[in-house]
Parts: structure tokens; C-alpha cells; sequence
């Protein structure tokens, strides 16, 4: 079993026959703001295997942050449920680990290398505090963060805070490494940066991560699979197939792009028209 | 077509690339500050500088007044105050008043995190805390000294009550009002690491905290002073000889007024030793160097 799990899946069948990691069925969430009850999402479902890099996408107001703070074990559905590996999400827990969008998501008072090992020690993953010193050196240095490991965040820009936080979720070796919009918040050149270096990690440890995104171009740069979400309430307009990472970046990646963008946005261009003509 | 010649005209504007220009270029990119500057730049010299004339206006208007029942120059306050020091009596009496202060001190702090930990658990608790706050906070603490009296009697314990009465309120109002900014996400990485309650409370949200916690420690600090000194002048001699606040009423009586200057600057002196060099100490291990402030 073990061998399985850190070797790559390279056969189609090999994953549809094996037990999705994170299952997700007739998820509605509620939220209340002020004397409002709101409906975020209605009945999403959607199954994460081992390995994948399965992107939620859709416009803003599509509930796609709560789903996956609901997945964090953060917001409880009113209805339906989410498996991990089987067992019921009821709370958070580090076998989720999160990777926000605020760059504020670091502990100020601790040095980088102290931020890695904290959650490692407090979950109780590792027992020795030089095991957890040595795994967070490592996850450091895969984001080439070793220089900085002595640094308190406050002395890192934002696309380096983040990248302690991806290795920070990648060290506690997680089920599944949740992504909320982490690149949401940099300067262009550097997400798209990030963006690469995310795909290296992959092509490394093939963790399994869910990414949130409202950017198209970011979904087919990154996903395997992607949900597109439809906004108020948030309900599954489609989920597609990703494309190779050269296929993405030439005009089959346009194509979809394309195709992602008249979908999620059919609805108000003729909700548009319908009010002009 | 209008369009069509902007851009034609824009196109005429020639490229510009540069190399950036040689070092020599600049003169001095980095030079050392002169003795002055740095003097300047460091807080500790600047203040000692304020205390200086501070002192010599003292000494200048001390003179001018010339009469030392009314108000003795710094010079024979100062050496009131090291002959007080020298005989044993004034550090006898600050040691007897720092004693008091600091059990009073730290009952009140474990008071106020008690009272806060009720407060960030339930929403009850927070009403409980933010209720009785509002209520005794305004309270002046020498207020409560006659019924001290009654109930604990002329000694320490009654001076520790009415101390702990202005320390806790004013700690916990700050603890909770630090614990209420911690950021949303600061929350959730830790309740995304599993931890729960106490474990919780002492790994994120005392931390993150940390710059209203000391604020409110020091301001307890200062409302414990106050409390002390005044409720030992209106008290008198609790245990052995009486503390300061006893020591500058005895030595108004003796009209002794050089040793009362004395009893107040120590009062002073032991503030800014506090201010200056403990809490600044504990601002520069913790939050200053965490950059939480500035």
C-alpha cells in the first residue's frame, strides 16, 4: 500500500478503481450575515482522488471558499456530507492542512523554520523536536527558502510568506492540501512564478492538493480536473478534464479557456440581452 | 483616421535603453553617521538628556524660590534621597511597599486572565466580563479602602485588595480587547493545527495578543503605583514601619519636606526603571522583535 501511494499514478483505471480521497456529496452550506440567512452553495458534489490537482473555479459569490472551508472543517453543511478517506469531516484537523490567501497566515512570533515545525510538533506527527527540525529544513529547501529559515516573517515579501506556507501544509504531509486563492493576493510576474514552482513540487511528491481560483487562465495552468462553480448559489456548471502542461500553454488551452469563459458566463449574457432587448 | 495618425505619431518617439551608470559615479553610497547622529538617533541618550533639564530647571527654580520648607532644589532633594537610601530607612520602606505591590500585582493579573479565558469561551462569559468591567472600572480604587478596612482589617491583605481592584480591570480589558483583534486567519491556522481550549488559548491567542497584553500590564503597573502610595498615606503603617506612601506623610509631619521631594522622586525613579528598562526589555524580546510593533 505504501509503495502505491508514493509512486505516481500513471493508469487512468488505477484511479477510477481506487477510493477517492475527499468525497464531497450534495454539500449545501448556509451562512447568516446580519439578519440573512444565505444559501452559499446547493448541492455540490464532487469526488477528489489520490494525486490530483483538482481546482474549484468560478466567479466571485459562487461559494467556492466556503465549500472549501467547509472541507477544512471550519463551516458545517446544512445538508449533505464530506468524507475524508472515509471518515466524516466534522472539525479541523491537520490532516487538512490549509493554505490561505492573507499573508498574515504565518505566526509573527516564530522564525520560518518555527512556523514548520510547530503544527508538526503540536499534532503530535513527529515525535522528536530534531525530526521535525530536519523535515522542515527539507520542505525549506524545496522551496528555496533555506537562506530565510532563521528570518521572522515579517522580514519576507508575500510570495515568500506563501511559499512557507505551502511547505508548512507539504511538511505535515497531509491526506489533501487545501488552497485558498494563495496566489490570489501577489504581483503578476510573481504568481505566475508560484505558479510554476507549485507544478515542480508536484512533479515531486504528487500530493494531493484542492485549489481554489476565480482566474481561468490559473485553473488550466494547474488543474488535472476542474469544477466550474455557478454563482448565488454555488452549484457544479461542469467539471472538466485538465490539459498537459504543453497543451495548456499552446491554443488547446486558449480553447478551453474560451469555452470555461462562455460557460460560466452564458447565463448573464443572456440574462443581459433579456434586459436590453 | 484621427486614431490612426496618434499612433503613427506616437511610433516616431524614439527607444530610449541605458546601462545603468558606473559606481564612481554616485560618490558615497554608504558612510558611517557622525558621532552626533548617532547620539541623536539613540532613545536612551535622548531621554537622559530630557531628565537632565529637567533637573536643572528644578535646580534654577528651586533657588529662585530659596526657601526649602516650600520647595528644596534637586540638589538637597537628591541628597535627602541618598542619605535616606544610605541609612536603610527609604529602602527599607520601598522594599516593604514593592512587596505589597508586586503580591497585589500578580493576584490581579491571574485575576484577569481568569476572568478573560471565562470571557473568550462562552458568549455569556463575555457579557459576564464586559458587564463587570463597566461596572468597577470607573470605581476609583482609594473608594473601596474603608470597606477594605472593615473586612480585611489594618493590614496587608486589605492594601493587596484594593490593589488587585486596580490592577485587575484594567488587564483584563486589554487582554480581551487583544484576544477580540487576533486576526481571523491567525484563528483558523491554529484551529486548522488541531488545537483546541487552553492549548489554544496559550499558543495563538496569547501570543498574537501579546502588544495589548503588555499594554494593559503596564497600565496596571502605573494604576498600582497610584493605589499604593495614596491608600499608604491614608492607611499609615500597615506592617513594621509603613511603606513609601507612609514615609512621605511621616516626613510631611516632620515637615521634613527635602525627605517628602526624596519619597516622590523615588516613587519616580522606580517608574522609569520599570517603564524604561523592564517592560522595554520584555517590548524588545517579544513584540518588537516579532515586528507586531513598532
Amino acid at each position: 500500500m505504501n509503495v502505491m501511494m508514493s509512486s505516481p499514478k500513471t493508469l487512468v483505471d488505477d484511479v477510477a478503481a481506487s477510493e477517492p480521497i475527499l468525497d464531497i456529496r450534495d454539500v449545501t452550506l448556509q451562512y447568516t450575515a446580519g439578519h440573512l440567512s444565505i444559501l452559499a452553495t446547493y448541492k455540490v458534489s464532487a469526488q477528489v482522488f489520490e494525486a490530483d490537482r483538482f481546482v474549484l473555479l468560478g466567479p466571485s459569490g459562487c461559494g467556492k471558499s466556503s465549500l472549501l472551508k467547509s472541507i477544512g472543517g471550519f463551516h458545517k453543511p446544512s445538508e449533505g456530507e464530506i468524507r475524508l478517506r472515509g471518515r466524516k469531516v466534522t472539525e479541523p484537523g491537520p490532516d487538512r492542512m490549509m493554505v490561505f490567501q492573507e499573508f498574515d497566515q504565518l505566526l509573527p512570533w516564530k522564525t520560518v523554520v518555527q512556523n514548520v515545525t510547530f503544527p508538526l510538533m503540536e499534532s503530535g506527527k513527529v515525535r522528536t523536536r530534531k525530526e521535525a527540525e530536519e523535515r522542515a529544513r527539507h520542505y525549506l529547501e524545496k522551496v528555496n527558502l533555506t537562506k530565510f529559515a532563521d528570518n521572522y516573517p515579517h522580514m519576507l515579501s508575500g510570495g515568500m510568506k506563501q511559499r512557507v506556507a505551502i511547505a508548512r501544509g507539504m511538511a505535515m504531509e497531509p491526506d489533501i492540501l487545501l488552497m485558498d486563492e494563495p496566489f490570489a493576493a501577489l504581483d503578476a510576474l510573481t504568481r505566475v512564478k508560484m505558479q510554476d514552482e507549485l507544478l515542480e513540487l508536484w512533479d515531486d511528491t504528487h500530493f494531493t492538493v484542492l485549489f481554489v481560483t476565480h482566474s481561468i487562465a490559473e485553473a488550466i495552468k494547474i488543474g488535472n480536473r476542474i469544477l466550474l462553480l455557478s454563482p448565488h448559489p454555488g452549484q457544479v456548471k461542469a467539471e472538466l478534464n485538465g490539459l498537459c502542461r504543453a497543451d495548456a500553454a499552446g491554443p488547446k488551452g486558449k480553447a478551453l479557456e474560451r469555452d470555461i469563459h462562455d460557460m460560466l458566463f452564458a447565463d448573464k449574457a443572456s440574462e443581459e440581452i433579456r434586459h436590453h432587448g | 483616421m484621427a486614431d490612426a495618425t496618434a499612433t503613427h505619431l506616437h511610433n516616431f518617439r524614439p527607444e530610449i535603453r541605458r546601462e545603468p551608470a558606473s559606481a564612481e559615479a554616485f560618490g558615497i553610497v554608504e558612510r558611517r553617521l557622525t558621532v552626533w547622529e548617532q547620539l541623536y538617533g539613540s532613545g536612551p541618550v535622548r531621554k537622559a538628556f530630557i531628565l537632565l533639564v529637567l533637573a536643572a530647571i528644578w535646580e534654577v527654580y528651586g533657588r529662585s524660590v530659596g526657601n526649602p520648607l516650600l520647595f528644596p532644589t534637586f540638589g538637597e532633594t537628591a541628597s535627602a534621597l541618598v542619605s535616606g537610601l544610605a541609612s536603610g530607612d527609604l529602602l527599607m520602606r520601598v522594599w516593604a511597599s514593592l512587596q505589597v505591590l508586586l503580591i497585589g500585582y500578580a493576584i490581579g493579573i491571574a485575576a484577569a486572565a481568569a476572568l478573560t479565558v471565562v470571557a473568550i469561551s462562552t458568549r455569556l462569559g463575555e457579557d459576564v466580563m464586559v458587564t463587570l468591567t463597566a461596572m468597577f472600572s470607573p470605581l476609583p480604587a482609594i473608594a473601596l479602602l474603608p470597606l477594605a478596612l472593615i473586612w480585611f482589617g489594618l493590614g496587608a491583605s486589605s492594601l493587596v485588595f484594593v490593589l488587585v481592584h486596580s490592577v485587575l480591570w484594567a488587564v483584563a480589558l486589554n487582554t480581551f480587547s487583544g484576544f477580540q483583534s487576533t486576526s481571523r486567519t491567525l484563528r483558523m491556522v491554529g484551529r486548522n493545527y488541531g488545537l483546541k481550549g487552553w492549548r489554544f488559548v496559550s499558543r495563538i491567542l496569547i501570543p498574537a495578543a501579546l502588544p495589548s497584553i503588555v499594554t494593559g500590564l503596564k497600565i496596571g503597573w502605573a494604576f498600582a503605583w497610584r493605589t499604593l502610595i495614596a491608600a499608604e498615606m491614608v492607611f499609615g503603617v500597615s506592617s513594621g514601619q509603613g511603606g513609601l506612601g507612609w514615609f512621605i506623610f511621616q516626613s510631611k509631619n516632620m515637615l521634613d519636606i527635602p525627605a517628602v521631594f526624596a519619597g516622590l522622586l523615588s516613587v519616580i525613579l522606580i517608574g522609569l526603571f520599570v517603564e524604561g528598562v523592564l517592560f522595554k526589555l520584555l517590548e524588545d524580546r517579544t513584540v518588537r522583535r516579532w515586528a507586531m510593533q513598532s
